[in-house]
């Protein structure tokens, strides 16, 4: 399995590679001050019961990427070009009543606040009986047994009682179970997640996390796991795309992103996560600068306004590249891919003396 | 939910009651301020101070205020008796006293008008609930198109011309324009019970003017309601359910952007039925706004005691009836 961003008309000709196979996906919004790039050549592939995470800042194109997996774009001013593979079935150029037929059924999404994604006039199994009519002809009664169903495997106390209460009624992590269950009552093959957990207590994050992983294991679904926390990531996936300014910088498995990180942005990004286990220092070192406009997005490799390493770069080369050329996302080891002008040996040093010893 | 609605009740009359004391006060201390009494008012400005004594005394304004207020408050619960030298006359209950220049009972007076009033209002209302609302939601849903830009520039001017140019404007020309376009000559009022389709006829120019205010202000409101709702984070989870654009727009954004326009209708349609002094006016239509607009031009002070009175309840109640409403429509609404 092998992810390689190809010369455009190549790759046209070939079928999907995996259960979800996204390729080459760009999403740009028309604003009033040019076209917003929000997403630009990503491409990933989720098997079926496996689990991909998607981490990066805000605004680097995560929930955009996954909102796209759902068409939640079409009939949008947004522009998606590429192509997303759901189970042998292209998404991006489906009509949207084609798309609406999947939605909610063969994939379905979990979203960040469950307070202000539920409807505060119906009550929670209103709401799950609709998400579960629409796509099955079953009575309302069967439609109603099955929410309870739904609710008792997710976990909520009461289920026959609390399916009549709404949702300001349930807390906060009873809502995202609610959530979970009303994405889940389709026995969806592909669970998208966007933050499931950021606006939860970190206790409940836990249980939260814990019930997504045993129900993927219970329904083989395949989940794409959208968050900004890594340690969410490490929990729960398989697989990580680390997405900067709408581009993925480095994608591979979990423990290969995590022990051998390759790019400098997944540097900082580990580098500014507060430790438990580690001597405590007098500061964490963030990354410098913000995240580019993504109007004006900078010449040369999106991360350079922000990099450390580009005297190095410089150095290797001869020429301040970072600046002017774009890196192409190459492989490191198998399925570990990289975007970044340093080289093999320089990343490896650069990681192991300077960065690793500072975690 | 029977005892949130007592409670609810038992507040709003004690409001009456407070607006009645004020409303009372203010009408006997004003005049009393400027050195006059209110029997002046009364007799004329040609009148001997004898003549101003007796109509004080006949008419109780020699009393102190409390007991005064007292005995007006006794006669709108039950019935009072005014004496004029050997003469009874009685004012059976709901007693609001008698007008100064009409000589009249004031709850007779205010029950012939009120028809009139009630006409307009709910008609009016009708229009501006279909119109404004519906022209509200199509622009938020097609926001930026020709359609939303013309209806809001339409709105505007709606929101900004006031009732009386816009009356002005629709009888010069369908009553007093070319012939070929009197549609509705003779404006005035036809009681419902003699003669509905005339009733009908003459109330379409009043019920248009009145009603492209509010269409204008309530097109306005349901648009931005409308256009909040949609963005919505249950809007998103809707559409992601896998449901028609149809029934997300209908099932979940209508029913939460239209929640607040039961407010603001409950107490438009309260206030206005205290009396539309403008729309009334420019039409001549004898309503309770016509009838406290002349009342104030001759200082009768009876009538415009009564009317307000009758005005702050009719508002009161509105509050009451949406309060209990907005209990059954949102869940969110904790009636303990």
């Amino acid at each position: 399995m092998t992810v390689v961003q190809d010369q455009a008309g190549s790759y046209r000709v070939e079928g999907p590679k995996a259960f979800l196979d996204v390729r080459d996906l760009h999403v740009t919004f028309p604003s009033e001050d040019g076209k917003v790039s929000a997403v630009a050549g990503l491409s990933f592939q989720v098997e079926r019961g496996q689990t991909l995470g998607i981490v990066g800042e805000s605004g680097s194109g995560k929930s955009v990427s996954s909102q796209a997996i759902l068409g939640l774009h079409k009939g949008t001013r947004a522009e998606v070009t590429g192509e997303i593979w759901l189970d042998g079935e292209e998404l991006v150029a489906m009509s949207s009543q084609q798309m609406r037929a999947l939605r909610g059924n063969k994939v379905a999404m979990i979203f960040q606040d469950p307070l202000s994604s539920l409807h505060p006039f119906y009550s929670i199994g209103q709401q799950i009986i609709e998400a579960y009519r629409v796509h099955n002809k079953v009575s309302k009664a069967d439609a109603r047994k099955r929410a309870i169903e739904m609710l008792d495997r997710v976990g909520i106390p009461n289920a026959n009682k609390r399916v009549d209460e709404f949702p300001h009624q349930f807390s906060g992590g009873m809502r995202q179970r609610a959530m979970i269950a009303m994405a889940l009552v389709n026995n969806p093959a592909l669970l998208v997640a966007d933050e499931p957990t950021t606006a939860l207590d970190v206790t409940v994050q836990a249980q939260i996390l814990d019930l997504m992983k045993d129900l993927q294991r219970e329904f083989n679904s395949a989940v794409v796991i959208i968050t900004h926390d890594l340690g969410v990531v490490a929990e729960v996936a398989d697989k990580v795309t680390v997405m900067y300014a709408g581009r993925c910088v480095e994608q591979g498995l979990v423990r290969d992103v995590f022990y051998r990180p390759q790019m400098p942005y997944t540097w900082g990004l580990l580098s500014s996560m507060p430790r438990l286990d580690r001597e405590r220092k007098s500061r964490l070192d963030p990354i410098p600068g913000t995240p580019p406009s993504l109007i004006d997005i900078p010449p040369g490799c999106v991360f350079n306004p922000r990099c450390t390493h580009q005297a190095a770069v410089e150095a290797e080369q001869g020429a301040p590249i970072c600046r002017t050329d774009s890196p192409a996302l190459v492989e490191y080891t198998d399925g570990h891919l990289v975007r970044c002008h340093l080289t093999t040996e320089q990343r490896y040093h650069i990681w192991n003396d300077e960065i690793k010893p500072k975690l | 939910m029977i005892r949130y609605i007592i409670r609810r009740l038992v507040g709003a009359i004690l409001v009456v009651i407070v607006i009645s004391m004020m409303t009372f006060g203010i009408f006997q201390i004003g005049p009393k301020l400027s050195g006059a009494s209110p029997a002046y008012l009364y007799v004329g400005k040609v009148s001997t101070p004898a003549q101003v004594l007796r109509v004080e005394k006949r008419l109780g304004l020699d009393k102190p205020l409390v007991e005064q207020y007292w005995i007006y408050m006794k006669g709108i619960v039950a019935g009072r008796d005014f004496t004029d030298g050997d003469q009874v006359v009685d004012c059976p209950r709901p007693c609001f006293g008698y007008s100064f220049r009409l000589n009249t009972s004031v709850w007779e007076l205010i029950k012939d008008r009120f028809p009139v009033t009630l006409s307009m209002t709910i008609g009016a209302a009708i229009l501006w609930l279909v119109f404004g609302v519906s022209i509200g939601v199509l622009s938020a849903l097609r926001r930026g198109s020709f359609f939303d830009r013309a209806a809001m520039v339409v709105a505007l001017a709606g929101v900004s011309l006031p009732v009386f140019f816009t009356g002005l404007v629709l009888l010069s020309i369908f009553s007093y324009g070319p012939s070929w376009l009197q549609w509705f000559p003779n404006v005035h009022y036809v009681a419902f019970t003699e003669n509905p389709a005339e009733w009908a006829h003459n109330l379409i120019l009043p019920w248009v003017s009145l009603a492209f205010l509010f269409a204008a202000l309530y097109a306005r409101f349901t648009r931005a309601n409308m256009l909040e709702t949609m963005s919505e984070d249950y809007i998103r989870t809707a559409t992601a359910k896998g449901l028609k654009r149809r029934t997300v727009v209908a099932r979940h954004g209508l029913r939460a952007a239209l929640t607040p326009i039961v407010t603001i209708f409950g107490l438009d349609l309260g206030a206005l039925l205290g009396g539309a002094i403008l729309t009334e006016s420019t039409f001549s239509f004898p309503g309770l706004g016509l009838l406290s607009y002349n009342a104030i031009s001759a200082q009768d002070l009876p009538i415009i005691l009564g009317v307000t009175i009758i005005a702050a309840i009719f508002i009161v109640v509105a509050n009451v009836v949406v309060d209990v409403l907005y209990a059954f429509i949102d869940p969110r609404v904790s009636v303990s």
